[in-house]
Formats: C-alpha cells, sequence, structure tokens
C-alpha cells in the first residue's frame, strides 16, 4: 500500500464516528461581518498605512504623474523598475531610467539588485487593515520586482480600496500569485523591540489616487 | 551542528531550571505580557464580530477535520491542476526521505528555508546534514537560534529567551562560518543586528535555487498554499528559487479560499496582534515565469490521524499556531519554551505533543501535567480549542497506564504559578471567566506544600475534579 492510501486509509479509519450521511460540504457561516464599520474608507487606509510607518499621500487623479515624479525625486531615485504593463502616463513628468520588466523579458535578479526602486499599482487595498494586494496584473509585475529592490512606491486607486478583509477576499483570484502588504517589513524578534526594514523594501510609499466619490 | 530536543528532561525537572534562570523570567515576561496586550487591543477593536470569527474558524477547521479524507483527494487534484506534485509521508524519517530526494534532484547542496513548525517536528534540517545538504534558516530568530545551535522556545518568537548581547555575540562568533561575517564594530542595537541578518541572508537569497517552506493554510478547492510572515524573508524563498518544497501537516487544509475571509483576520489578530502581519504570500501550484517553476506540496501525517482518532484530543488539529496560548500561560510565562521538550511549547503543545508522539516517554507523559487548568489559553484561542478538556483527557490516559511522574509534574506546573503573583492575576482573570474557585486544602501530595503556602485563588475546581477522580480510580 502506498502512503498515500495508508494516510487516507488511516483518515477513515479515526473518522468512524462521522456519520456517513453527513454532508461534505458546509454553508459558509453568515455571522461575521464584512467590515468593521471604523470610518471613511480612504481616511481608514491612510491612517493604518501611516500606522505602519508607510509614506502615504493622497493624489487628485490628474495629479498622478506630477506626484510620481516628487515622489521619485525626493527618494533621489534615477533607476526604477517597473511592469513592462504600468501605465505610460505615471511617468509623464519623470525623467528617471524605466527598467520594464515582464514574464517574457525578465531583469536579472542582479539587475533588480541595482535599482533605486519599483512602480507599481495594485490590485485590491484593505482600508481596514492597512493591506495592499498585488496580484501579478500588468501594472504589477512578478513578485520578484517588488522584493529586492528597497524602496517601493505603489500607486493605489480610490476604487480598488475595499473596508474590510472577507470583501477583499471575494475579489481576489486564488490562481493569481498574490502578495498581501501591510506596511514595510519588519521584525520583533529581538527583545520585541520593533525593527522595520529586514528583508525586502524598507521603504514603502503609496499614493492614494481619487476621492472614492 | 544543530540541537535537537532529544535529552530535555521531563517537564518537572527542565521546569524548575527554567523558573530559576532570571534572564530567561524577564525576557518571557515581556513579551508575553506586551504580545498578550497588542492582542487584546485589535481583537477588542472587532468587537462582537471577533466570537463571531472564533466560532466561524472553530467550526470551519472542525468540519474539515471531519471530512479529511476528503479535501486531501481535493487538494491534491487542485495542487497538481495546477502544475505542482504532490507527495504523502506517513511519518517524520518518510518525509525526511522525500526532500533529501527532491533536493538531491536539483543537483543543489544549500537550500534556504523559511520558519516552519513541520520541518522542525521532523528534525527536517538533521536528516538534510546527514545527506550533506545545508538548510539555512532565514526568518531572523530561527537564524539565531541555528547560529547559536540553539532550540526554539517560542511558536512565534522562537529566539525570545536570548538577550540583545547573546545574539550580537552568536553574530560574530557564527556568522563568518556560514557565510556573509558580521561587522565586527556590531552593536547590541536591533537595528543594527537586523541589518546584520539583513545583509547576512540577502547574498543567500539571491543565489541559492532550491528552498523549503511549510504553510499556514492549503485550500483545498483552489489548491493555495498561504504564508503569513513579517520579515520579507519568506517572500525571497517562495519568490526566488527555482524549486520550492512545502512540508505541510495534514491538518492544515481549509475546504474553500473565501474561509480565508475568516482566517486572515483571526490569525494575524491572535499571533502578533497586528491587524494584519507585514507580508503573506499565496500561491496556486506553479505560474509560468513567475516564481518557482518546480513546486513540491509534502503531505505530513506523522502521528496526526492518531490524535484525529481520539474524539476529544482531535481538537488539536484545529490549531493555527498563532501562540496566543502561550502568551497567556501563566505556566508558560514562568518556564519557558524549552521544558517542554517540543517544538510545540506551552499550553498547545501540553496537548499536541503527547498525543503525535503517543505518550511514549516520561517526557509526553507528564506533559498533560504542565498546566494548573485555569482556562485562559481556551478563552484566546482563535479557534475554540478547549485545550483544558484535553488536558484532563489525557492526564485519564495517563493516570490507567501509570500516573506516577504525573503528580512531579503537577508540583511542577503549580509550582511556576504560585511563586509568581501576576501570574496568580491571571489565573485570577481566568477564574472569573466562569471556572470556580479553589479550596485552601489541596488534598493528597499537594496538600503537603500548600501547609507552607497559602493557597489563594488557584483555579483549582477542575484541578480538584480530577484530583479526587485520580484518587478514586486508583482506589
Ligand atoms: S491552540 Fe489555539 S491559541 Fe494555541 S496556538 Fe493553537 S490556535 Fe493559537
Amino acid at each position: 500500500m502506498s502512503s498515500r492510501e495508508q494516510i487516507l486509509a488511516r483518515v477513515r479509519r479515526a473518522l468512524a464516528d462521522v456519520p456517513a450521511d453527513e454532508p461534505r460540504t458546509r454553508a459558509p457561516g453568515d455571522g461575521f461581518a464584512d467590515s468593521h464599520g471604523v470610518g471613511p474608507t480612504l481616511e481608514v487606509l491612510e491612517d493604518r498605512l501611516h500606522d505602519y510607518r508607510a509614506l502615504v499621500r493622497r493624489v487628485a487623479p490628474d495629479r498622478v504623474a506630477a506626484e510620481v515624479a516628487a515622489a521619485l525625486e525626493r527618494r533621489g531615485a534615477a533607476r526604477v523598475a517597473v511592469p513592462a504593463g504600468v501605465p505610460q502616463e505615471w511617468f509623464a513628468e519623470s525623467s528617471v531610467e524605466l527598467l520594464r520588466d515582464s514574464r517574457e523579458e525578465p531583469v536579472p535578479v542582479s539587475g533588480l539588485d541595482g535599482v533605486d526602486g519599483v512602480v507599481t499599482g495594485c490590485s485590491v487595498a484593505v482600508a481596514e487593515t492597512g493591506t495592499i494586494v498585488l496580484d501579478g496584473g500588468p501594472d504589477q509585475g512578478r513578485r520578484v520586482i517588488t522584493l529586492v529592490p528597497d524602496y517601493h512606491l505603489c500607486v493605489v486607486r480610490a476604487d480598488q480600496v475595499v473596508d474590510g478583509v472577507p470583501q477583499a477576499v471575494r475579489l481576489l483570484d486564488p490562481s493569481l500569485p498574490l502578495t498581501w502588504i501591510s506596511g514595510p517589513s519588519a521584525t520583533s524578534d529581538i527583545e520585541l523591540d520593533r525593527v522595520e526594514g529586514v528583508h525586502g523594501p524598507r521603504t514603502l510609499e503609496v499614493l492614494l489616487v481619487g476621492s472614492g466619490d | 551542528m544543530s540541537a535537537t530536543f532529544l535529552g530535555i528532561p521531563p517537564f518537572p525537572e527542565a521546569a524548575e531550571k527554567a523558573v530559576n534562570d532570571s534572564q530567561l523570567r524577564h525576557n518571557l515576561r515581556k513579551a508575553t505580557h506586551t504580545i498578550r496586550d497588542k492582542r487584546a487591543s485589535v481583537v477588542g477593536e472587532l468587537h462582537d464580530d471577533w466570537q463571531h470569527l472564533r466560532s466561524e474558524g472553530a467550526a470551519v477547521k472542525e468540519h474539515t477535520l471531519r471530512h479529511l479524507d476528503h479535501y486531501l483527494e481535493q487538494l491534491e487534484e487542485s495542487v497538481q491542476r495546477a502544475g505542482g506534485q504532490v507527495h504523502w509521508a506517513a511519518d517524520a524519517a518518510e518525509a525526511n526521505e522525500i526532500v533529501t530526494r527532491l533536493v538531491k534532484a536539483t543537483g543543489e547542496t544549500d537550500v534556504v528555508k523559511v520558519k516552519s513548525m513541520a520541518t522542525q517536528e521532523i528534525e527536517l534540517n538533521e536528516a538534510l546534514a546527514e545527506a550533506g545538504i545545508t538548510a539555512y534558516e532565514t526568518d531572523l530568530a530561527e537564524l539565531i537560534v541555528q547560529l547559536g545551535e540553539d532550540l526554539p522556545s517560542h511558536i512565534l518568537v522562537p529566539a525570545i529567551h536570548l538577550g540583545r548581547s547573546q545574539i550580537r555575540e552568536i553574530f560574530l562568533e557564527q556568522m563568518a562560518e556560514w557565510g556573509v561575517p558580521a561587522p565586527p564594530e556590531l552593536t547590541d542595537d536591533p537595528k543594527a543586528l537586523a541589518e546584520a541578518a539583513r545583509v547576512h541572508l540577502r547574498e543567500r537569497f539571491l543565489r541559492t535555487r532550491t528552498a523549503i517552506s511549510g504553510a499556514n493554510f492549503a485550500v483545498a478547492d483552489s489548491g493555495t498554499l498561504v504564508v503569513l510572515e513579517s520579515e520579507g524573508n519568506g517572500r525571497m524563498c517562495l519568490t526566488l528559487p527555482e524549486t520550492l518544497i512545502s512540508v505541510v501537516g495534514i491538518e492544515k487544509i481549509v475546504p474553500t479560499w473565501s474561509d480565508l475571509e475568516v482566517f486572515m483576520q483571526l490569525l494575524p489578530r491572535s499571533s502578533t496582534g497586528e491587524r494584519m502581519n507585514p507580508y503573506t504570500s499565496t500561491w496556486t501550484g506553479v505560474t509560468p515565469g513567475d516564481g518557482p517553476q518546480e513546486f513540491h506540496l509534502v503531505l505530513l501525517d506523522n502521528g496526526r490521524t492518531d490524535v484525529l482518532a481520539d474524539t476529544v484530543g482531535r481538537q488539536a488539529l484545529r490549531c493555527i499556531r498563532c501562540s496566543a496560548c502561550l502568551n497567556t500561560c501563566p505556566v508558560y510565562e514562568r518556564t519557558g519554551g524549552h521544558a517542554y521538550g517540543s517544538v510545540y511549547p506551552g499550553p498547545i503543545g501540553a496537548i499536541l505533543t503527547p498525543q503525535l508522539r503517543g505518550m511514549s516517554s516520561e517526557v509526553d507523559e507528564a506533559l498533560p501535567y504542565a498546566s494548573s487548568l485555569c482556562g485562559a489559553c481556551y478563552e484566546v484561542c482563535p479557534v475554540a480549542i478547549d485545550i483544558p478538556e484535553v488536558l484532563v483527557h489525557l492526564r485519564e490516559e495517563v493516570a490507567d497506564s501509570s500516573g506516577h511522574l504525573g503528580e512531579k509534574a503537577l508540583m511542577a506546573g503549580a509550582e511556576a504559578v504560585l511563586s509568581s503573583p501576576r501570574a496568580l492575576g491571571a489565573v485570577q482573570r481566568a477564574a472569573e471567566l466562569g471556572r470556580n474557585a479553589v479550596p485552601r486544602h489541596l488534598p493528597g501530595m499537594v496538600g503537603a506544600w500548600t501547609d507552607t503556602r497559602d493557597v489563594p485563588d488557584v483555579p483549582a475546581e477542575s484541578f480538584r475534579q480530577w484530583w479526587d477522580k485520580r484518587g478514586k480510580e486508583r482506589g
């Protein structure tokens, strides 16, 4: 008997007390909330991101290019990685060199290690938890590009922001590789003192675009 | 090269040693109280919804366990459909053998690892070392433990028993042997220590082509694996290598993707006391052009089906390893993690370890007594595992077989609590939560030392019940 068969047989034997006609599917409980009404969505997201010590700016839709340029300049970035599908107009006012990355034409890791940052969009953001989710879409790219550079500038549209975790889970496609980001990386492993920035980008900056109306 | 839990004395002796270690006690108190407070505040934010999420979490896990055969087959199919390969390991030896074979097939002799309880349980690093493969731990605390040839003492913060100056020394002495050395001017500032770890590991991440992970959840319907972390070392291991091998206990399954609505709220708030942990990665099989192009899932039994067969003990398999029960436990706070003689310390360890290992040793038989049965662990458990119920159940089993060692263990557990006024505070709170207060005098052996010590509010109602019952059973 293979180990597969052996384990399944052991499981079935262990579950002898479970009635044979007990349904194998269960209706999800509706007892829990979609969100917890903590305040206006965008303000809450902004507050949570501040809490994680991410940099956040509210930006009018016609000001994205100017704010991207200003953020990169503040950072002193000269070369940044971008996913190939990132909107061209975001960089209309920047003079930085863009390193385009795609699954077909990937920038090698050593190249990503040398850039000054990465600029992406996102798939969904969760206000209550200050979470930004990337799903590898055209303006988000391969997972590695938002991991190796030390600075991540993320453009979040107001219409991508939901209040609570359940709403986000429903919008996300599990077949895609997802990265949930809630502030910069951190550790509390040494005497429980929080240190921000271990691996992954040590600085996360978010441009929150639009008013959500 | 690395330490194991083999040879750790049974709980009473190990606990006594720990209680006398003041650095350890200081660290433990600070850690458990800080995390406990943070947890209480972010759980409080959700008001009544927390209890809804908690019962939903418990119900999802309970349902999954009751149909585990079905969900295991579904998970296997989903992972295979998405381009992953699935392996089944009946025990630790088989899991180690599978992983060793898979790593050898890549031709690599170095692997990077994400913190994983399952691989610690099976002592994978030691097995790989025997095959000439070096496994590099990449979680900061695990790195400290590995470099220091030490043992983890907490599920969430495994190096919590060490202070910053000890960590500095370990880095200065050991990093060079393992790779990029620590800078000679290294201070004991946690920022500087974290930076040293970043530099030490970075080069390793960028060149290692095989990674080993565990998973917090494995989703049956979509075939998705989920890893929650803080530092980004997980993302590095899950993204950069060409081959990824994940060793996952068969109890980690949840049926559907939408179940994560619940667990992605329960786990971070209950574990680190954050609204959300910094990074969560989810992946489903292989994504062409993005991340590892070869993915292996090793499904691990290693005693879990024995736990499943016990209708009372089964609930221990719901555990999502948040460590809230450790942080709230008055006994853990005094003894630390090593005393439990297993990778699973604290209240969950006291019920999981003896069941997984089948009460095969004195260490295992002592574990169900490493508790004052105050019930605080049950109150905080995000999947409502009634740990005291399982403890009492296991004590009955021990009493039926030998019963001798239990008394000593019981003394050690109670001693750890009674010698700390703060711990008694916790115990009192637990008592307020519904368990009745205690007799002034305890019968039998325990009575002997309560003569010299007032027993204020030990939550000994259930304790006493157990004691009485046990007395009757032994005639
Ligand atoms: S038993 Fe409950 S509280 Fe303890 S680690 Fe597991 S899930 Fe968390």
